[in-house]
């Protein structure tokens, strides 16, 4: 019904344009048409843009709550001896089962109370989306006949349109606030909902992280299962071995490419490095499952280390292979914009090459190459395939690189995974560790932004 | 000016022949050039230069911009390797031994022969470590008083020493742009180079920071062999005891400097002189 | 002070100032060397990457299958209803003749594990479509059962002791028979592109990953494209320079860079959750991809405004343009391929996303492509990632093969974009 609805806003607005048009030129072409404001395509616009844009956020809106609204209206028609007794997952499930045998998926023998209430929603929703696309059309014919009266010659049809247009371009702007804030106010507002069931000092000093078991609700208080230290370690470890990795390689990589490399090795290197920083996430868990993580149990088990199959040395390293193009492509950044003075005045003294990057270049790019390798540990924190492939679940407080950790993104993906309810203490941990990524991954892109801001102003 | 480039590059001239005037008192050849040659990839820069360049004196090179003085000064101490695609071709001698060889020391010959910028680079170091920077790459400095004590001569000889003796340790990008050069004239001579190269070492600077620069150019030459690169004919006539003239890659005319200003031989330099072009 | 011998002629030709300058050297190659090495370990491991993924890939886009005659017995299959016949029973008689000598039940078994387990599908589907074979020989070409596959390929090791291996003497040596009599080939899986996802290794392809991708990346680009423009423009051409627009301004420089799981979250909570799109609907994932690549689709679109000079749009404000006409007349059309060239880069980067998808249910196991946006489907990076974790041996082939496939789109996306890059970007 919603691409009906599109469907038919697309043409009458095609309507309205040419019904606009149409009434311009009688009056164009005559006499006194030097009078007329605008082109008589923008009175075509003017209407067209009316009778569209309300009725399509009209359409948005309606699709975007008519689900919600109908499933409250189906819990509330549900018979009082019911819904007795019952607790809000018991009657959420109730909700998705009423909601399955709507669309025809029927599993097992639903209750009798549950089958009425289905063909309830069946009828409900035929009417919602009936009275969307009645609604919408009565909208766009009200519009098109009252706006085709505004139709006249020293209307300014022009500067309406481009009215019009500029608001839409400040709402597509505002867009990006709007993401912004429905991630903090979302994020937030589950989180809250978990604090109410976990302290939040538990949550951010307890030892101990338990999630599996703490599924029932009478638990969670008590075994303290939610204490995120060790997630927060293990994540803390992934990201600085793929840093410890990244970094030289990275910087030496950049070193080389400013200082020492001629247009032709330089043509070579930099696509391959974009191809490596173009590579899916995916397809570098799948390289540390299949490959990396085997090599590395094997050389553990040739020097006598007791390796876990799903060591964080495979993840981190592999995480570091990825962040290597990001390092290497902002320290060169940072080295090329270090004035080209600096290096003839070094070289001119005799310096070689090395000197005049080890004791001039690097020093004055420092500031732009931390500020890289902070966007870099935000990346690696963040990131969420390699480790959700490589990395374990069960969180280990240790710093041995060979055993097996996991991440804040590995709990996060493992706990929403699959059909969980949503207000069970589990799915809202997920929101509260996203909580936490969220404003660490924020601080560190905030002061790295701010770092090569103030460091580019001070060659600028 | 572009067309005329072009109209001289395409018609294959002859060699062109450099009217030289000696020297009334001849002073001894510190560098000399033979036949140098320089091509930014296809394009030629330089088209056979050849001058003797006197010890312990100033040579100016002046010309319209364009005309190769600053490509063949950078010749002299090998710059031109940093840059993709140039190639020099010809001989330059310095103290008699071919600089190109390849048995010379690319990092020496920068000791021996050091350069000064058109716009003023000092490291973002403090002044002290900017100075001291030469002479520790280099090791000239046996100790921490040694160095402090080549800092202080170089400051001294480059006469910022007083301008700056309380805040050696301030950063050197914090000073005016006269003081900045002359921090890096200081910087250069601390590593005490035969020769000493300025490229357009005023042009960045306001009139009474040009007089100090010039004075101290004239107080250098005592103890280095310095060529300097200017746009400004006044400056030549002022600092230099020796000018040569460049125009569109080829050196014109070369000889002591009040020759060449009051009494040129090639028509050319006159033109360029009285300020017909350039 | 005096003039000291310090400052004073310095002899650069000494063994001394030799020696200095040799070991000044090596340094200087010490750190060439370590650039080479950092150098050659890049490119040496992402070597290892794509070497790995041919070598181990390849196999999977041909596939073993096998020739078999299934007798059609009327017993089996009644004329009037083909669909509803006893195929097990077809297969079952088919494999028995070609090896007489399998007796036992036990025997049977194993025979009957060499086929793909939807053998019986297949005689079915091809029984319905022509039943006038009923009563006759239908020869038919079927996929192979997975170790068969791997043993056909040379993945598995015939000398290994039987206990170790995936095939046992008994499928060997019915295997063999069948090579004997030329009924084994490997032609080119296009049901690698044509299938669905399967829980048999050598039935499962792409086609709904493939599938759910488009719509996902369709709907991305719906949203993306003009919402990413008109903001773009907005904050290039018309936004005045105040404490507002700067936060919008720094607000996209850091949506840009928040993890992309916490897109996922955003679309768990918002999109599911309150609009009620369903679970693993290519619209809910779409929506999340296209709030990702907005901030890459106004950083580049901003910077293709920026390209164009001034002087088009003085010249167009001075024949009396209003800034609305001077932008759709002359700045967006001039601006159009840089802002191509990003959109299809912002596209490739949205359809190798994984973990938003994963957050609304794209990676649920879907045997049929879907027929629309909200319809539950797959994705292909999420379809690698199925793969990746499915304990089946051919599935790690399988998802190389779909890296390898993702990799490819990835090449002709970005290809296109580098074409439009050279052929329609103006430099002024």
């Amino acid at each position: 019904m919603v691409g009906y609805s599109l469907l038919l806003i697309v043409i009458l607005s095609l309507v309205a344009y040419y019904v606009g048009r149409g009434s311009a030129r009688r009056f164009a072409g005559g006499a006194g048409s030097d009078k007329v404001h605008s082109l008589p395509g923008y009175h075509g616009a003017f209407i067209a843009v009316w009778v569209g844009i309300p009725a399509f956020v009209l359409v948005v809106l309606w699709a975007s709550f008519q689900g919600a609204m109908l499933d409250n209206l189906v819990i509330s028609s549900l018979p009082q001896a019911f819904t007795d007794g019952k607790s809000p997952a018991e009657l959420n499930l109730a909700l998705s089962e009423i909601r399955n045998l709507a669309s025809g998926r029927i599993f097992g023998e639903p209750a009798p109370e549950i089958r009425a209430a289905a063909e309830r929603l069946l009828a409900w929703q035929h009417i919602a989306s009936w009275a969307m696309v009645v609604v919408a059309a009565a909208l766009m014919i009200l519009v098109l006949v009252f706006a085709r009266t505004r139709i006249a010659p020293r209307f300014r049809a022009r500067n309406n349109v481009e009215r019009v247009l500029s608001a839409l371009m400040v709402f597509c702007s505002v867009v990006a606030i709007l993401t912004t804030v429905g991630i903090i106010v979302s994020l937030l507002y589950e989180s809250i909902a978990f604090f109410r069931l976990v302290p939040i000092h538990e949550f951010l000093f307890g030892l101990k992280w338990e999630p599996q078991i703490a599924i029932r609700a009478d638990q969670v208080a008590g075994a303290g299962a939610f204490g995120a230290v060790p997630v927060f370690a293990g994540t803390l470890l992934i990201s600085a071995i793929a840093l410890i990795v990244a970094i030289p390689i990275g910087l030496f990589t950049a070193i080389y490419l400013v200082e020492y490399a001629d247009d032709r090795v330089r043509n070579v290197v930099k696509p391959i490095m974009e191809i490596l920083a173009g590579i899916p996430t995916v397809v570098f868990g799948f390289f540390a499952v299949l490959t990396v993580a085997p090599a590395i149990r094997e050389a553990g088990g040739l020097m006598g280390i007791a390796t876990s199959p799903n060591s964080a040395l495979a993840a981190g390293f592999v995480m570091g292979i990825m962040i290597i193009p990001f390092i290497s492509s902002l320290s060169d950044d940072a080295l090329r914009s270090v004035p080209r003075a600096m290096r003839d005045g070094s070289l001119a003294m005799g310096a070689t090459a090395s000197e005049t990057m080890t004791k001039v270049l690097l020093p004055a790019a420092l500031p732009g190459i931390m500020g890289g390798i902070l966007l870099a540990a935000s990346r690696a924190i963040g990131e969420t395939m390699i480790v959700v492939m490589a990395a374990g679940l069960i969180a280990t407080l240790t710093i041995n690189p060979m055993d097996s950790v996991t991440t804040v993104t590995v709990q996060i993906v493992s706990m929403l995974i699959g059909d969980t309810s949503f207000d069970s203490p589990k799915t809202l941990a997920a929101f509260a560790l996203g909580l936490v990524l969220f404003i660490v991954t924020l601080g560190l892109n905030i002061l790295a932004l701010q770092i090569v801001k103030k460091y580019r102003e001070q060659y600028e | 000016m572009a067309d005329v480039a072009l109209a001289t590059r395409d018609v294959p001239t002859p060699e062109f022949q450099t009217v030289r005037t000696p020297d009334p008192h001849p002073r001894p050849t510190k560098v000399k050039a033979d036949n140098v040659k320089v091509f930014y990839g296809q394009k030629q820069a330089l088209n056979g230069v050849s001058i003797d360049i006197p010890v312990k004196s100033v040579t100016a090179f002046i010309g319209p911009s364009g005309c190769g003085k600053s490509t063949f000064l950078r010749c002299l101490n090998r710059m031109n390797d940093t840059i993709d695609g140039c190639r020099v071709e010809g001989e330059i001698l310095l103290d008699n031994r071919d600089i190109y060889d390849a048995s010379l020391d690319v990092v020496e010959l920068r000791a021996r022969v050091g350069m000064v910028f058109q716009k003023p680079n000092p490291f973002p170091k403090s002044i002290f470590d900017n100075v001291a920077y030469g002479p520790k790459i280099h090791g000239l400095a046996r100790s921490k008083a040694e160095l402090e004590e080549i800092v202080v001569s170089s400051l001294q000889k480059a006469s910022l020493f007083n301008e700056v003796k309380d805040r050696l340790h301030e950063p050197g990008t914090g000073l005016s742009g006269g003081q900045q050069q002359r921090l890096c004239i200081a910087r250069t001579i601390a590593v005490s180079p035969d020769v000493i190269l300025m490229d357009e070492p005023c042009s960045a600077l306001d009139p009474i920071a040009t007089a100090k620069v010039e004075e101290l150019i004239d107080e250098l030459r005592e103890n280095f062999t310095i060529v300097i690169v200017t746009h400004s004919m006044q400056q030549a006539a002022r600092v230099s005891q020796r000018t040569a003239f460049f125009h569109l890659g080829t050196l014109v005319e070369e000889g002591p400097t009040d020759h060449v200003f009051t009494n040129p031989s090639e028509r050319r330099t006159q033109d360029y002189i009285t300020g017909r072009f350039g | 002070m005096s003039e000291t011998a310090l400052t004073g002629p310095v002899d650069w030709t000494s063994d001394q100032a030799a020696g200095r300058r040799r070991s000044r050297h090596a340094a200087n190659r010490r750190l060439q060397f370590y650039g080479i090495a950092a150098i050659s370990t890049a490119v040496g491991l992402l070597g290892i990457l794509i070497a790995t993924l041919v070598i181990g890939g390849y196999p999977a886009f041909f596939q073993t299958k096998l020739t078999i005659d299934f007798p059609i017995k009327a017993e089996y299959v009644d004329a009037a209803d083909p669909a509803a016949g006893n195929y097990r029973n077809v297969v079952r008689d088919a494999l028995r003749e070609l090896a007489p000598e399998a007796t036992t039940p036990a025997q049977q078994r194993q025979l009957g594990q060499l086929l793909t387990n939807n053998a019986q599908f297949f005689v079915r589907d091809a029984v319905v479509a022509n039943p006038s074979v009923i009563g006759r020989t239908l020869t038919l070409t079927l996929p192979a059962a997975d170790p068969i596959d791997q043993l056909n390929k040379g993945l598995i090791d015939r000398d290994l002791p039987e206990s170790q291996r995936r095939v046992n003497d008994l499928q060997l040596g019915y295997y063999d028979t069948l090579v004997a009599g030329g009924r084994v080939s490997a032609p080119f899986n296009w049901a690698l592109f044509f299938n669905s996802d399967s829980r048999f290794p050598e039935l499962a392809g792409l086609a709904g990953a493939i599938t759910g991708s488009f719509y996902a990346l369709l709907i991305c680009f719906l949203i993306s494209f003009p919402v990413g423009i008109a903001a773009a423009i907005y904050l290039e051409e018309f936004a005045p320079r105040n404490r507002w627009t700067y936060l919008i301004e720094v607000n996209i420089n850091n949506l840009a860079a928040v993890p992309s799981i916490v897109f996922g979250l955003l679309g768990l909570a918002v999109f599911i959750q309150i609009f009620g799109i369903p679970r693993s609907a290519p619209l809910a994932g779409g929506m999340v991809l296209a709030l990702m690549t907005l901030p890459t689709m106004i950083i580049v679109t901003r910077n293709a405004l920026k390209a164009v000079p001034p002087s088009i749009r003085e010249g167009a404000l001075g024949v009396g343009a209003s800034k609305h006409q001077v932008i759709m007349h002359h700045v967006l059309p001039l601006a159009l391929p840089g802002i191509l060239t990003g959109t299809i880069i912002g596209l490739a980067q949205a359809l190798g996303e994984t973990a938003p998808l994963l957050l609304v249910g794209m990676n649920a196991f879907i045997t049929s492509p879907p027929g629309g946006i909200l319809e539950a489907s797959t994705a292909l990076p999420t379809q690698i990632f199925i793969w990746a974790d499915s304990p089946e041996r051919g599935f790690t082939s399988r998802t190389s093969a779909g890296i390898l496939v993702l990799l490819g789109f990835l090449i002709v996306m970005n290809g296109i974009a580098i074409f439009l890059r050279q052929r329609l970007e103006r430099r002024w």
